[in-house]
């Protein structure tokens, strides 16, 4: 199996997302890094196939330089391989990355050959723009399908199928793409390993190969970024203790939930 | 024409394309042009009517053997053939996972860009140039964006906005949609559905209880339990409950979990962590329960009592037992 996971750096988020005084982008001096959630469980999914099936797993990440940090993570939990497209660190609008990453993805199968399975998140932490995980599988001509919790790989049905599962409410739908397939993951699918010290050393040796990206700028482009408004709450403390039972009750009556 | 493209599951109408519907309607005003909706894989009287009833003036309905049941690749490609043959000057949808999924297929098929969970549009009088603002970070920060585009591909922010009908419903026209789909669209179309639990889910709970770091351990969720069974709700967590193997994902409620819009919320033991905020904000009522009278869950709350949980869940349990007897 050779599966290739795209991955996007993006702020490691706390209680309070504040934005640069330019406005266009998240101050992250205190926060840091990390792979966007939905990502680094797709990582982690390919890992696991890897280790099932055998095979390889290629992460690919566009962004600053400093994005190098999260495919040396990525490889520190199990990645093979790590590929940078490097930009100067401003937002790329979704299309222009979708374009960036599906010619890098083409370079990369005209050098080694088809991946079997390309592993989006389902829309990045940040910008959640919803869309380019599908805009690569439709360019290169792979099925895809989002919102998925659930993978199987089974390289023995006719071609192979990759099985995924959606959550919907009180259950989950089945899909079985063929493969080549590409697939849009969801946080929950696993819980990603914690990397070990040999993971750590490993990732230190990492050889990231880097490419640059001529794709131009699609529509979209991004004016401010600025907190939405919040709206102060009278809290009502209906008490300090388990006293506090028969008020929170009369509250429960009333909105006639009891 | 602003054409919306309703998201049903076979035949059933979601609430994300009543809410897509009545986003629409404004911008439609804004635009000056009449609202439209496409029915992709359905042409039943009812989701037509429905429609009407929050203002479309027209629906087109495409119907195809590859249409019987959700597929995204299908789907979208018969809402491109409709927009490629209906020409409409926007295309809106829920911002759902299936809504954003569908709208990205098309701006994928027609090689458009698409701005996902928008909540305000500014067509600025036609002239190409849209001026939009839209959620980033699960809505915990907003974007303004310029978007240039002939034909702007468009969802509105899941649960940012209440559905609501129109004033006056009106009769839709419904106009069938010849689309010519390859069979081998098939590939991505649900193949089987598994139902694990049959009656009220953590997005349609009316009473959700929360529970987060505070709770302490998988044990420790019993007393929840039993106060949102005894409430008809559901227990719902906290990334950090999740994260430290609690629960399962799919009880988790927040950017990357569920968003839930219960009557009312009893946030118990949570901080309340932008991403876990933006998941419960559309409930219409919270309650928290917390020590930390600073935490952000409190400070939120429109109730709050400040002491242990693993005290006054119990106490609130019995309380009602009381009341019941």
């Amino acid at each position: 199996m050779r599966i290739l996971c795209c991955v996007k750096r993006v702020p490691a988020p706390g209680a309070k997302i504040n934005v640069t005084d330019d406005g266009l982008a998240v101050d992250a001096s205190h926060l840091g890094f990390a792979t966007s959630p939905h990502e680094e469980c797709g990582v982690e999914e390919a890992v696991q196939i890897t280790e099932r099936h055998g095979g390889e797993v290629t992460v690919l990440t566009l962004g600053p330089p400093e994005a190098a940090d999260q495919l040396r993570y990525a490889a520190s939990v199990g990645a093979h391989h790590g590929v940078l497209v490097a930009t100067d660190g401003s937002a790329w609008d979704p299309q222009r990355t979708a374009v960036a990453l599906t010619d890098a993805i083409r370079g990369l199968e005209a050098a080694d050959g088809p991946f079997d399975l390309l592993v989006f998140g389902n829309e990045s932490a940040d910008s959640g723009g919803f869309q380019v995980g599908v805009r690569v599988a439709y360019a290169l001509g792979r099925p895809i399908v989002n919102g998925i919790k659930g993978i199987e790989v089974d390289t023995e049905a006719g071609g192979g199928v990759v099985r995924a599962r959606r959550e919907i409410d009180g259950g989950f739908e089945v899909y079985e793409l063929p493969m080549p397939a590409a697939v849009g993951v969801k946080e929950g699918i696993n819980l990603p390993r914690y990397p070990t010290m040999r993971g750590r050393l490993a990732s230190k040796k990492l050889e990231i190969a880097e490419q640059a990206s001529d794709a131009e700028p699609g529509g979209q482009s991004l004016v401010r970024l600025h907190r939405p408004r919040e709206t102060v709450t009278e809290t009502v403390i209906l008490g300090n203790s388990p006293e506090a039972a028969p008020a929170v009750v009369d509250v429960l009556e009333e909105l006639g939930v009891v | 024409m602003l054409l919306v493209v309703l998201e049903h599951d076979r035949g059933a109408m979601d609430e994300a394309a009543r809410e897509a519907l009545t986003f629409g309607r404004g911008l439609a005003a804004q635009m000056g042009a009449p609202l439209h909706a496409a029915l992709i894989g359905a042409d039943d009287a009812e989701l037509v009517s429905e429609a009407g009833a929050f203002g479309a003036e027209a629906v087109y309905t495409a119907v195809h053997e590859v249409l019987a049941d959700f597929g995204p690749e299908a789907w979208g490609e018969a809402a491109s053939e409709m927009v490629r043959q209906l020409n409409p000057a926007a295309v809106l949808a829920g911002g759902s996972e299936r809504g954003n999924e569908v709208m990205a297929q098309i701006a994928a098929r027609l090689d458009l860009p698409m701005v996902a969970n928008c909540l305000e549009v500014n067509p600025n009088g036609g002239a190409g140039e849209w001026n939009i603002t839209r959620q980033q970070w699960g809505g915990s920060l907003l974007e303004d964006a310029c978007l240039v585009s002939e034909r702007p591909l468009l969802t509105s922010g899941l649960h940012t906005l209440a559905a609501e009908r129109a004033e006056a419903a009106v009769e839709p026209v419904t106009q069938a949609v010849e689309v010519d789909l390859d069979p081998s669209l098939a590939r991505t179309v649900v193949k089987d559905r598994v139902v694990l639990e049959a009656g009220v889910t953590l997005s349609t709970a009316p009473v959700v209880i929360g529970g987060g770091r505070g709770v302490g351990s998988p044990e420790a969720f019993a007393p929840l339990e039993e106060l949102a069974a005894m409430l008809g709700g559901r227990v719902g967590c906290s990334r950090a409950v999740t994260n430290n193997g609690w629960r399962p994902h799919s009880d988790q409620v927040g950017q990357t979990g569920t968003r839930i819009t219960p009557e009312i919320y009893i946030a118990s033991g949570i901080s309340g962590a932008i991403q876990h905020w933006v998941g419960a904000k559309a409930s219409k009522h919270i309650l928290a329960i917390n020590i930390d009278p600073e935490a952000n869950m409190v400070v939120k709350a429109d109730w709050a009592v400040i002491a242990d949980l693993h005290e006054v869940i119990p106490a609130i349990t019995e309380e009602i037992k009381r009341r019941r007897a």
